[in-house]
């Protein structure tokens, strides 16, 4: 009994965790095939698009700012230990684009949208509007998730770019003003080692991680428990399973890319 | 005509409906009563697929409703649900007009509105209630927007979970008469929740009782008060003493 416990334990948690990728792999697949089944709800789209893309700027744009600075730091005072302060624009633009660009972007886009998802789709299961939409023979799946997918699958990659090149300019702006950089050097030395792969790899990574973050909101959201402790349980594995899942996903990229 | 047999559903070890049979001719008013928490909503809630019976049948006019083409089926029916679930990111009368809008029966946006104008109108709501939003709304007026959505496309099924609950006498009254409007003059079949025994003498032809997961007593609402069943009568006359506990 006391011995098979811990084994029980660690059978059942493996078990569910399965099932549970399941789960999101047939949520997934849905979303899929519903994408290419009319009716398309355009003003659905249109508005998760504004909610996604553009207002979640300033929250990445701010991110990228400071990460792009504190980047320009780092790198010098690593650089300064064997005589190589010439990299910190060319490194902080790669590290930019390839990596911190897509992953705090799609950390922050997690943080920002995957919660607004869950909570709005959860309080409408929990308020019976899903019921209430598939009586007004409204499919939710295309009416709320497939809209917010393809949105988010869409305007993430640009809001990583957008942070890409605000990040750089954090770069720069740190460069120049705290580390001496001549300012056309600087530029020329970004823009001179910067290829057009590193800019399009982590806006491939983007369009993952947005598509992450709209599938996980949604599959929360779906399934949230009754009341309001339900929304909140929602809106919290939304978070965490979108974050955990960017990171995870990030490294497998990577590792793709890097042996490509 | 809907014809329920031997509907069975339980949630974990609560077995909510166990065995329903029912029937509803097609134009007729059916009224369900039953005490708080005997499952009349999730045995409407069955009919329309939104929770999977256990066992049993569902037959609209004949067809079984589990393998009915969804869009097809759903598309005969009408809802109003008991807690009103209105689209709270939509206006009132986008709520109203919410199949006009899209789908299959999709006109256009001026069109829609003013059918929708028309519908709250209907339901004693006026024409400024159709631009605020459901958050602005009062608990019995979002109750009467549920209801001018569920008529709005003039479905030949209309469920009705509790229309008059949270409504003054007066409008409580007017609604009673709008489902049996509904009814007689568009032949719409209806199937009502109330728990307002006015309501149940103005809307019915048949009552059904719930108790204890199955149909307790159903009769024309004309023999409503000489039924001898000592369940309805408990029930109708709304006495503590009876063969119904207090306590559920
Ligand atoms: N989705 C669900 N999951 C678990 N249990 C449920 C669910 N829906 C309903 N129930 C249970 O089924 C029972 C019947 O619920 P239902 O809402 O049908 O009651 P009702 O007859 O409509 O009551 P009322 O008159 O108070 O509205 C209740 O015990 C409720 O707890
Ligand atoms: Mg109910």
């Amino acid at each position: 009994m006391i011995l098979t416990a811990p084994l029980e334990f660690i059978g059942r948690n493996t078990l569910s965790f399965l099932a549970a990728i399941g789960r999101v792999t047939l949520f997934a697949i849905e979303t899929l095939r519903q994408l290419f089944l009319p009716p398309f709800y355009l003003r659905e789209f249109a508005l998760s698009l504004l909610q996604i893309g553009w207002l979640s700027l300033p929250v990445v744009g701010l991110t990228a700012f400071f990460t792009g600075g504190a980047l320009a730091l780092q790198i010098y005072s690593g650089g300064a230990r064997f005589n190589a302060e010439a990299v910190v624009p060319s490194i902080v633009a790669i590290g930019m684009t390839r990596e911190l660009g897509p992953v705090l972007g799609g950390l922050m886009v997690a943080a920002r949208v995957a919660s607004s998802i869950a909570a709005e789709i959860g309080t409408m299961k929990v308020t019976e509007q899903i019921d209430a939409l598939v009586t007004l023979s409204t499919n939710p799946m295309r009416y709320l998730t497939v809209p917010r997918v393809l949105a988010a699958t869409l305007a993430v990659p640009v809001l990583v770019a957008v942070g890409d090149a605000i990040g750089i300019m954090g770069g720069y702006f740190v460069g120049i003003n705290r580390l001496d950089f001549n300012a056309a050097a600087y530029l020329k030395n970004t823009v001179d080692f910067l290829e057009f792969w590193d800019i399009s790899s982590g806006m491939v990574k983007g369009a993952v991680f947005g598509f992450i973050v709209a599938l996980m909101g949604c599959y929360y959201g779906m399934r949230s428990g009754r009341g309001a402790q339900g929304v909140g349980r929602a809106t919290k594995s939304a978070v965490v399973a979108s974050s955990v899942l960017i990171l995870a996903s990030n490294y497998v990229l990577t590792e793709v890319f890097f042996n490509a | 005509m809907i014809c329920l047999e031997n509907i069975h559903k339980s949630f974990g070890n609560n077995a909510v409906l166990q065995g329903i049979n029912v029937k509803v001719e097609a134009g007729n008013s059916l009224v369900i009563i039953g005490g708080s928490g005997t499952g009349k909503s999730v045995m409407l809630k069955c009919i329309l697929g939104l929770i999977p019976p256990d066992q049993g049948r569902i037959l609209v006019d004949g067809q079984d409703a589990e393998h009915a083409e969804r869009d097809a089926f759903l598309a005969r029916f009408g809802m109003l649900f008991q807690g009103g679930a209105l689209f709270d990111s939509l206006p009132v009368w986008q709520n109203v007009a919410f199949r006009l809008l899209r789908g299959a029966l999709k006109r256009s946006p001026a069109e829609a509105r003013e059918i929708a104008v028309e519908k709250l109108r209907r339901v004693g709501l006026s024409a400024d209630v159709a631009n605020k939003f459901p958050g602005e709304l009062s608990g019995g007026m979002q109750k009467r927007v549920g209801l001018a959505r569920a008529i709005a496309a003039e479905p030949e099924i209309i469920f009705f979970d509790e229309p008059t609950t949270g409504l003054d006498p007066i409008m409580a009254g007017v609604i009673n008469d709008l489902i049996r409007e509904i009814v007689v003059e568009m032949g719409a079949t209806a199937m009502t929740i109330t728990h307002d025994m006015s309501s149940v003498r103005a809307i019915a032809d048949k009552v059904a009782m719930l108790h204890n997961g199955v149909i307790q007593w159903s009769g024309p609402i004309s023999d409503i008060d000489q039924s001898g069943d000592p369940y309805l009568d408990q029930f109708i006359h709304g006495r503590a003493e009876g063969p119904i506990e207090a306590i559920r």
